[in-house]
């Protein structure tokens, strides 16, 4: 255990992925997630590494797919419009099976939308987002503390699986600052045998999302899915709050808007409304078995920052067993404790 | 012990900072703390406030809809803030720039011509460390000894000359609010 | 007796897949060439585009990415920052270069990113069956220009070299053609400087090869050439446009 010191989530972010041995940053201005980039901008030079403001978004995911071809921890980061725009470039990095961490510090949409945070980019981290079959590892934070330990986190699954990982966040976070321990911390960063370092004593190698022939491309896909059914199967992470044997109702949110919920859950209990929480960590594999055991719930609400997203998850996790309400608001304003209580109330 | 605090006022007034200051205090005192300031539209037009969390137990929701404390630097910010007060709690005013009294009853609440002390003090932005020494000696949520111990954490490198200007506001606004 | 002519070690076994007559097979054998030349195989990596040049990773028996349309020079941009040793070249054609990634070219330059760019121009889209190249000169007939370029309708071509030369970080900037032997041994020289610069730690560097697209142009290779000499070169005239090596 070392110090705890007061952080905020965007500098968080920043000194977790420089902690995980990311030596390259490539980015482009869009709040709320600027600070960041201007943290990186100031920490990198002093430990020999690159920030790199780009002309796009779509050139910085590019600068990406070539750091990470260099066998190098790389690291994008933007807030949901810019997120869009680096989709095709996300298409080709899974393609490749490159390691990378793609930070989305979430504001609310469709469009321009607004800075306020929301969970609005669900559908777009976990079902897909740019073309062909392909999944992103992502990740939920819901403390300052969780930003360091999914960061770090985050780079390991993105090497372990050669494959590229999101971390998801809410624009709150990244403004929220709480005392974080970053512990004596040191990456393990495997061989990257496959990455472009110039063919000096081997044959060479080719980074590519390109399979011109059909067999040959479906065969790359199905090993594709091989990797994604292990990922399933090993790093599906939550936490339970209160979800014990006397439950009767459970709430389902992520990210901070779990952390109101948790609130909604004390006070629901202080009503006699018997309730507890699932806290998905990781949206992408979905915590299935998180829902393994609903023999007592009688009903599921999901609280979402969105109109809907997530819920869509929940109920194919819970198959029909047990009612799945559900929660949300938009456009930057988020469900209160007061009013998750109202909706437990009207559901039970 | 559970502290929702907000506070408020205009940009440049240093709530952000007082803010950060309780926090780092809270911190040293092993207390689970959270600061979050308003961000967005909110922060847009001159005006600023943040929210500070301090518990000895776990803080869950990093927002609060009826604040168990608040200081209100302007009055813009009281019109705002302060049917939001929870029933019972307490609300510091900055009298200098408020020019009436609070409606609320059922609220503990004091007024304190915080900027015109700073300004005889000798520099008015200091207006917010009089608010909070005035605040701090009225409610305690964290030891008046370490939060002077904890100015060297918001004040640091070229601004650590500011220390004991600051120190001296904290005292000055807790010796006017106890002498109340 | 002694082999004094041969394959280039910097590419693959692996035959071409261009059209008859086209003049990517020539522009590859130069760079490999030079790289050869320079003794930079094992440090080399090279970045592919979206275009007839999508299989150049086959090609050169270096390490190769493949990038996503208009995207080599960011590409590159990170292989260079991450690896500041290695010589980075990427190989594009005027469709990825000069319409969809005209914003990571000119980005590229205005940072003197240390890389190398062979930029292939032909006039046409080549891979996606003969549509109209933002290089591609007015009254050129095309799948999507069937009337021919106008003014009115589409503009006028890009000109790349005298562009990107205009940037304060640019290095060096030729433009050549591969079309007469004469020309192909200037052509060589250009991309072997446009390499050395590289390893002296200079960008950016581009040279600029005005190439033939028999297939989509509709007429045989010779003809081709002639129609090149005639219809591209006073459009797009060779030479040096930018050297900051000769100052």
């Amino acid at each position: 255990m070392g110090e705890k010191i007061l952080m905020k989530g965007n500098e968080a972010i920043g000194e977790a992925a420089i902690s995980a041995g990311c030596r390259c940053f490539f980015g482009y201005p869009i709040t709320p997630q600027s600070e960041l980039p201007a943290f990186l901008a100031k920490k990198m030079p002093l430990v020999g590494g690159v920030f790199l403001q780009a002309e796009s978004e779509i050139a910085a995911i590019n600068m990406v797919y070539g750091a990470a071809s260099a066998g190098v921890r790389v690291m994008t980061s933007s807030s949901s419009p810019g997120i869009s725009l680096k989709q095709e470039g996300i298409s080709y990095i899974a393609g490749a099976e490159l390691p990378v961490l793609i930070c989305n510090v979430q504001r609310a949409g469709p469009g321009l939308g607004t800075i306020q945070p929301s969970q609005s980019d669900y559908f777009q981290a976990v079902k897909g987002g740019g073309h062909g079959d392909y999944r992103l590892i992502v990740l939920s934070p819901s403390s300052v503390q969780e930003v360091i330990d999914l960061i770090r986190l985050g780079f390991d699954l993105a090497d372990k699986y050669k494959t590229p990982a999101m971390f998801l966040a809410e624009g709150m976070l990244g403004q929220l600052m709480e005392p974080v321990d970053l512990g004596d911390y040191k990456p393990n960063i495997p061989d990257k045998p496959w990455a472009l370092t110039g063919c000096k004593g081997r044959e060479k190698n080719i980074v590519t999302s390109l399979w011109i022939d059909p067999e040959e491309l479906e065969r790359h896909n199905l090993e594709l899915q091989k990797k994604y059914a292990k990922i399933k199967e090993n790093e599906q992470r939550w936490e339970e709050f209160k979800f014990d044997d006397e439950a009767e109702y459970l709430i389902v949110a992520h990210g901070t808007m779990a952390r109101i919920a948790k609130s909604a859950v004390i006070k629901a209990r202080e009503e006699g409304i018997k309730t507890g929480l699932i806290r998905p960590i990781s949206l992408w594999p979905y915590p299935e078995k998180a829902f393994a055991n609903l023999k007592n719930i009688k009903k599921i609400l999901v609280v979402e920052m969105s109109m809907g997203q997530m819920v869509e998850d929940v109920r194919l996790s819970v198959n029909g067993r047990v009612p799945v309400e559900f929660f949300g608001r938009a456009g930057g304003m988020f469900p209160t404790v007061n009013q998750i209580l109202g909706k437990l109330r009207e559901i039970k | 012990m559970h502290e929702e605090m907000m506070i408020a006022g205009f940009g440049g007034q240093g709530v952000l900072l007082i803010g950060q200051l309780i926090a780092q205090t809270a911190l040293v005192e092993d207390k689970n703390v959270l600061w979050m300031p308003a961000y967005g539209p909110e922060t847009r037009g001159g005006f600023a406030n943040c929210t500070v969390m301090v518990s000895d137990s776990d803080i869950y929701s990093p927002v609060t809809s009826e604040p168990t404390s608040m200081i209100v630097m302007n009055l813009p910010s009281l019109n705002k803030f302060e049917r939001s007060v929870k029933e019972g709690g307490f609300l510091f005013v900055n009298k200098s720039l408020v020019n009436r009294d609070v409606f609320r009853n059922d609220i503990d609440s004091i007024c304190v011509p915080v900027t015109e002390i700073a300004r005889d003090l000798g520099n008015v932005k200091a207006a917010n460390m009089v608010a909070l020494g005035g605040f701090i000696a009225k409610k305690p949520i964290v030891e008046f000894k370490t939060l002077i111990d904890c100015l060297p954490k918001v004040f640091k490198g070229t601004k650590e000359k500011l220390i004991p200007f600051n120190k001296e506001a904290l005292l000055k606004g807790a010796e006017y609010v106890k002498g109340m | 007796m002694e082999k004094i002519f041969g394959m280039p070690k910097s590419l693959t076994a692996k035959p071409f897949s261009f059209c008859a007559g086209c003049t990517h097979g020539i522009i590859h054998r130069l760079v490999a060439e030079v790289i050869d030349e320079l003794g930079i195989k094992e440090s080399a990596i090279g970045v592919g585009s979206v275009g007839c040049s999508v299989f150049s990773y086959e090609f050169f028996d270096v390490d190769m990415a493949s990038a996503s349309h208009g995207r080599a020079p960011a590409v590159a941009t990170g292989i260079k920052r991450a690896r500041p040793n290695n010589i980075v070249f990427t190989y594009q054609g005027d469709g990825d270069l000069a319409a969809i990634g005209t914003a990571e070219i000119v980005h590229a330059a205005a940072r003197s990113e240390k890389i190398t760019v062979i930029f292939v121009n032909n006039a046409i889209y080549g891979m996606t069956g003969g549509q109209m190249a933002p290089t591609t000169v007015l009254g050129q007939k095309t799948e999507t220009t069937p009337y021919g370029r106008t003014v009115e309708n589409q503009g006028y071509p890009v000109k790349m070299s005298e562009m990107l030369s205009a940037l304060d970080g640019s290095n060096f900037i030729e433009r050549v053609t591969v079309v007469t032997p004469a020309y192909v041994n200037k052509a060589k020289a250009a991309i072997k400087k446009a390499f050395q610069y590289q390893i002296e730690g200079k960008g950016f560097n581009l040279v600029e090869v005005l190439s033939t697209c028999p297939s989509c142009w509709g007429m045989p290779p010779l003809k081709a050439m002639d129609w090149l000499k005639e219809n591209m070169l006073p459009v797009f005239p060779l030479g040096v446009y930018k050297d900051n090596g000769n100052k």
